[in-house]
């Protein structure tokens, strides 16, 4: 395969791109892996969504508007995200932190509407201490979320080193890293009020 | 791929998800047909948009994707029908048992 590769890039670039490319599999790897613990939660919601203890339905306690809001949020962010990956391909430094920037602002609305929806179901009494259905749902949401939330601080991180450190090599793979997660979450989403809300809402 | 075939794949990508969204929940919220039919929409539309979100987003491809990705995804696909599938019909028999 060596005949293949060009005079001008050293062994070392060589060697720079194999890792960048191992680790993007390794990270591919992990997101399978948070995909089986997501289907498992979604399996232990769909089995305990019955089990609501006298307690309240996820047609009284969920909001069709909210979850449009989020749903519009984190689909919106996934696009952007989009764009800032094609301006770190081509090198384009500003337009890398203003998209990251608007992807960040949509996911921090997306968890501030996540923190209200809870908040406001705990203090009507429906926390995950309320139900077997309320426990698989905050466990399961809430996982979404948390991971959301990982991401927005991940994002701030990244940001940082596209300030300090300019579009390397190393910096733009971690973009491509971050870019495979924030698309994951929002496939995620898509389960989320596929499985939870629209059919609690029918 | 250049920038701007790049670019209209993540546009596309986001007009084919806002319509796949917005067929289910306008399903739910106009009760449009009955519960169980709603439930093939909801069911039919999610599985779609997923797809669409790793054809444009995540740009997994079948010929230019690298082998080792798609191999990681269908043995994902294995396991997760195996842990699924298995314990819907443990548990939901044991439900029915329970329920004679």
């Amino acid at each position: 395969m060596s005949v293949s590769v060009p005079a001008a890039s050293g062994p070392h670039e060589v060697e720079a791109s194999d890792v960048h490319e191992q680790r993007a599999l390794g990270f591919w790897l992990y997101l399978m892996g948070d995909a089986v613990i997501f289907a498992l939660l979604f399996m232990t919601y769909a089995i305990m969504v019955g089990n609501t203890a006298a307690g309240p339905t996820g047609k009284a306690l969920f909001n069709l508007n909210n979850t449009i809001s989020e749903t519009a949020l984190l689909l919106i962010s996934s696009t952007t995200f989009g764009f800032a990956s094609i301006a770190s391909r081509e090198g384009d430094r500003r337009s890398v932190l203003g998209w990251l920037l608007i992807t960040f602002i949509l996911g921090a609305g997306f968890v501030t509407l996540e923190i209200r929806e809870f908040t406001g179901l705990i203090a009507r009494g429906a926390g995950p201490d309320r139900s077997g259905f309320l426990s698989a749902f905050f466990t399961l949401v809430g996982t979404h979320g948390t991971h959301v939330s990982v991401g927005l601080i991940w994002i701030l991180i990244l940001g940082g080193q596209v300030i300090a450190k300019g579009l390397t090599v190393s910096v733009a793979s971690r973009l491509y890293r971050l870019g495979l997660f924030w698309h994951f979450l929002d496939i995620a989403w898509v389960g989320i009020f596929s499985v939870v809300y629209l059919p609690g809402l029918l | 791929m250049e920038s701007n075939a790049r670019r209209s794949s993540y546009v596309l990508g986001f007009v084919l998800a806002v319509g796949l969204t917005a067929i289910p929940f306008a399903v739910v919220a106009k009760h449009y047909m009955s519960p169980a039919n709603s439930l093939i929409v909801i069911a039919i539309t999610a599985v779609l948009q997923v797809l669409v979100h790793l054809r444009f987003f995540l740009h997994l491809r079948l010929t230019t994707t690298p082998r080792e990705n798609l191999l990681a995804i269908a043995f994902t696909a294995v396991l997760l029908f195996l842990m699924l599938g298995g314990s819907f019909w443990i548990m939901f028999d044991l439900d029915r048992r329970m329920a004679l």
